[in-house]
């Protein structure tokens, strides 16, 4: 598999899987990273996005599976001995010591040369711009701080890949936006690998070159955060990576059947299952235009009954009843020059090919 | 569990064990001797049971027990509720300062301090008399500083907003303590009860130096016969304190959980 | 905050305060100063009480010169050391296990800790009596293993006095003990760990540091009442181990010297001072407040 001439991949996952007596936390999960990508984790609690993480990091050991970082076997070292490090949710500072002995911590472990330790310090702390708080208790920092510290604690060893588990839960909406340009921005100079867990997408799409979908203890779909949105490839991948609406249906060609809505969907991609499969197609509320009056030319088209209309401020969905029990939403942007739908209203609703996706299951 | 805890807790449970479980079986050993096991037998606890000083011993030492009980849980309560509730008034520090001290302080030196303190007393005023008043007093003492402490730790533990939600519909600070807190304290109210009832019925030390002549309470009683030598009777008496206190503890520990889950 | 408490709040907080308070002022802090102003009398045998308010500091020279007083003091001080060393390795272990045991299982665990405490201390001192003694069951035990020929009796010997404090206060020492552990964020040792260090570092440089209020409050707890333990070194003890509770109550009853024994009351409660102090800080700062 390591092939001599290419770089060995920095993170391989083979065939994980883990148990809690009968409960199945991660069920046969196998990923790649190379070096220097971000992965995302992203699923709901107990998902086993976070078991996933510790058995990378050592703390739980898998049933069955292998983990190789830059082509090494790393599954039966315990966390001491791996060459990987994590920043945990809670940070998990020591509390009894300073910023500076906190970030060196590892250094010692390691036997490092005192004034070697002190160098790598002060170069981690610079990095996260903390380095005149180095003499700082951690009780003395603030939320946006402690996180700082233990990102320094976390890649002053020069990890071969960092593992990171939900870094911004801990802070507030602003410092969370701003943090994570920099945690990206930090890694694309350090070029180190980092596999994060993160419940937010947001979050996912903007750090990571790559997402893992997870579900129930597998991977539901892995892809860059662009492929997932715009294809993702299930109805729970659809309907957890952003919103959407999900029409059910039975595959014809390039068309979906579908009796509740009254038309065919035409779509631009065949689905896999094949003709007279039934499917979903999902549509995001975004890409529905709106209109008083038939629209020419569209792709599909549909009338349906303005039922419900909730502001957002950068945008308002609008909830149409196409049917009785079929509704689907909308998103229309807010500029002032846009007609704006009342309540009872009969309006068409409108969507491109391309915009329809047939979810296999 | 892995080995080395198992091995250590089975170690220190033995360790705690073991003489507990020796005198009890030795109550029903046919011997003299409280070393060698002859054989079965209760006579021993027919015995016991024949020996009026040691029952009237026995008596006024659950008289005591009660009345202090009962007194420092009150004290002991209104103290809690001082410490958890109420951070500053003149004195406090004093005030803390002696809610802690008994619980570490040397019983003989509390002992030697409050006779003095009762026979000046005495002198002056002519109260108290030495028996079943000084040692009550003395145990309420000592003893409303363990039932403070839990007291304040069940405080500290609950939530305060579900004072301030009572207090937002209406009710007046009596009404809340009434209604809201004190149910809510009561399994540590029982439990600091078990606990008074519990550290009076065993105190020797300081009994002994308030009790006067005239008043024997139970470890008195078994102190002066161990004195003498190893005396079956005697583990006849442990038997029955630790099964009751094996009782009382285990009562007040589901209690506790119950209230806790509720 | 309001400025000022309202008046009927101030009353409330009274009635509080007020009783428990007045009781401690009245019957403990006071004592104390009898017994502060009886150690400068004289004994009186034929007063009743035996005591003649002479107003001298003669009691104290006596007790400083005598060497067999300050031999008490001295050894009461290094045998309740030692037993609390003692008690420490054994509760450490045992605390810390119970701290590492399953959630569910902890409750119990703890509360067959507790349950001898709550069983009568005489009896459990009683027990190892009969468990010390020349035919008991530890010298049959060392026979058995034929350590080295006749064991001798432990009962009288210092070592009985240790094993009696150790057995006695050892849930003193495993309480505050756990309740440290306990509190212990088990993420630290995992990102300690995660770090590079081995468990046995990670103990030392983590989990012991983190415990220390826990060791000295545990330690303090079984220090202080063990340097005036009466009760184990009489039942325990033999007669060439003097500690110091047990000079008092002899100089007490036996002697029926009252200003004496009230002397080795302050003598012992100023050597005591500063642990004391030191355990009252610790407290003072779980129960918040100014």
């Amino acid at each position: 598999m390591t092939d001599a001439a290419a770089p060995p991949l920095a993170l391989s996952v083979v065939g994980l899987r883990k148990k809690f007596g009968d409960v199945t936390a991660v069920a046969d999960v196998s990923f790649d990273i190379g070096r220097g990508e971000r992965l995302a984790l992203l699923g709901e609690s107990g998902c086993g996005k976070t078991t996933l993480l510790r058995m990378i990091a050592g703390f739980e050991r898998p049933d069955t599976g292998r983990i190789l970082v830059e082509g090494s076997d790393i599954t039966d070292l315990p966390p001491y001995e791996r060459p990987v490090n994590m920043m945990f949710q809670s940070y998990a500072l020591f509390p009894h010591m300073t910023v500076a002995r906190n970030v060196g911590f590892g250094l010692v472990q390691e036997g490092v040369a005192r004034a070697e330790i002190e160098r790598r310090v002060e170069e981690a702390l610079e990095l996260v711009r903390m380095a005149e708080l180095a003499e700082r208790r951690p009780d003395q920092l603030s939320g946006g701080q402690r996180q700082r510290v233990a990102l320094a604690r976390a890649i002053v060893k020069r990890p071969k890949l960092l593992l990171l588990d939900e870094p911004m839960a801990a802070l507030d909406r602003k410092l969370r936006e701003r943090t994570r340009l920099e945690l990206v921005e930090l890694q694309r100079r350090l070029g180190i690998a980092f596999v994060i867990v993160t419940h937010d997408q947001d979050e996912a799409m903007s750090m990571a070159s790559k997402v893992a979908v997870m579900d129930r203890g597998t991977i539901a779909q892995l892809g860059t955060p662009t492929t997932i949105y715009e294809r993702p490839r299930s109805r729970f991948v659809a309907d957890f990576f952003g919103s959407a609406n999900i029409l059910e249906g039975e595959a014809a060609g390039r068309l979906v059947r579908c009796p509740a809505l009254g038309i065919d969907i035409k779509t631009d991609h065949a689905a896999d299952a094949g003709d007279g499969r039934r499917v979903g197609v999902a549509i995001r509320p975004e890409r529905i235009a709106l209109s008083t009056h038939r629209p020419e030319g569209a792709d599909n088209a549909a009338m349906g009954v303005v039922q419900a209309l909730s502001y957002l401020g950068d945008r308002s969905i609008c909830h149409v009843e196409m049917a009785p029990g079929l509704t689907l939403r909308a998103a229309i942007d807010t500029r002032h020059d846009q007609p704006r739908p009342g309540h009872g209203d009969n309006i068409w609703l409108a969507w491109a090919a391309r915009d329809a996706i047939v979810l296999g299951d | 569990m892995k080995r080395f805890p198992l091995a250590v807790l089975a170690f220190g449970y033995a360790f705690l064990y073991l003489p507990i479980a020796t005198v009890i079986a030795y109550s029903f050993n046919e011997s003299r001797l409280v070393t060698v096991w002859s054989g079965f037998s209760t006579k021993w606890w027919s015995a016991l049971f024949a020996n009026e000083a040691m029952i009237d011993a026995a008596l006024l030492s659950l008289r005591i027990a009660f009345v202090n009980a009962c007194a420092a849980t009150v004290l002991g309560t209104l103290a809690g509720i001082a410490l958890a509730r109420h951070p500053r008034f003149a004195g406090r520090s004093i005030f803390v300062a002696l809610v802690i001290a008994p619980l570490v302080m040397p019983e003989v030196i509390m002992g030697v301090s409050m006779l003095l303190l009762f026979v000046g007393l005495e002198r002056h005023i002519g109260w108290p008399e030495r028996g079943f008043a000084t040692i009550a007093i003395a145990h309420i003492t000592f003893s409303m500083a363990y039932v403070a402490v839990v007291v304040q730790a069940r405080l500290a533990d609950f939530d305060r907003s579900l004072e301030e939600a009572a207090m937002d519909l209406g009710a007046r600070p009596f009404a809340v303590f009434r209604s809201i807190t004190l149910p809510l304290i009561a399994p540590a109210l029982v439990s600091g009860w078990l606990l008074a009832f519990t550290l009076s019925l065993d105190d020797l030390i300081l009994t002994q130096f308030v009790s006067g002549a005239a008043s024997q309470t139970l470890p008195m009683a078994v102190y002066s016969s161990v004195r003498l030598g190893l005396n079956p009777q005697i583990n006849v008496i442990a038997t029955i304190v630790i099964a009751i206190s094996t009782v009382g503890l285990v009562a007040s520990a589901l209690l506790l959980r119950r209230k806790r889950r509720a | 905050m309001a400025a000022r408490p309202s008046d009927p709040t101030r009353l409330a907080r009274a009635a509080i305060v007020g009783p428990p308070f007045a009781w401690l002022l009245l019957f403990f802090l006071a004592p104390f100063a009898i017994v502060a102003a009886i150690s400068f009398g004289q004994n009186a045998p034929d007063a009743a009480p035996p005591v003649a308010m002479t107003g001298t500091a003669r009691n104290y020279a006596f007790l400083l010169s005598d060497a067999l007083y300050v031999d008490a003091y001295l050894s009461s001080l290094r045998i309740a050391a030692i037993a609390t060393v003692l008690t420490l390795l054994i509760g450490y272990p045992m605390a810390y296990a119970i701290a590492m045991a399953a959630p569910s299982r902890r409750p119990i665990l703890l509360m067959l800790v507790i349950l001898p405490f709550w069983t009568s201390f005489l009896i459990r001192i009683y027990a190892w009596r009969g468990l010390l003694s020349e035919h008991g069951l530890i010298n049959a035990l060392l026979r058995a293993m034929d350590i080295s020929g006749d064991p001798g009796t432990i009962l009288g010997s210092e070592w009985a006095i240790y094993l009696g404090i150790v057995y006695a206060y050892l849930p003193f020492m495993v309480l505050p003990l756990y309740a440290a552990l306990e509190k212990l964020d088990r993420s630290l040792l995992e990102a300690a760990a995660d770090l590079g260090a081995r468990p046995w570092r990670a103990f030392l440089s983590i989990t012991l540091p983190l415990s220390l209020p826990g060791v000295i409050a545990g330690c303090l707890l079984v220090f202080i009442p063990a340097v005036g333990e009466f009760v184990i070194p009489d039942l325990l003890g033999g007669t060439e181990t003097l500690m110091i509770g047990k000079v008092l109550w002899d100089e007490f009853f036996t002697n029926s010297d009252w200003p004496l024994a009230s002397a080795v009351a302050v003598l012992m409660l100023l050597a005591l001072l500063a642990p004391i102090a030191l355990y009252q800080r610790l407290r003072a700062r779980e129960f918040g407040g100014s």
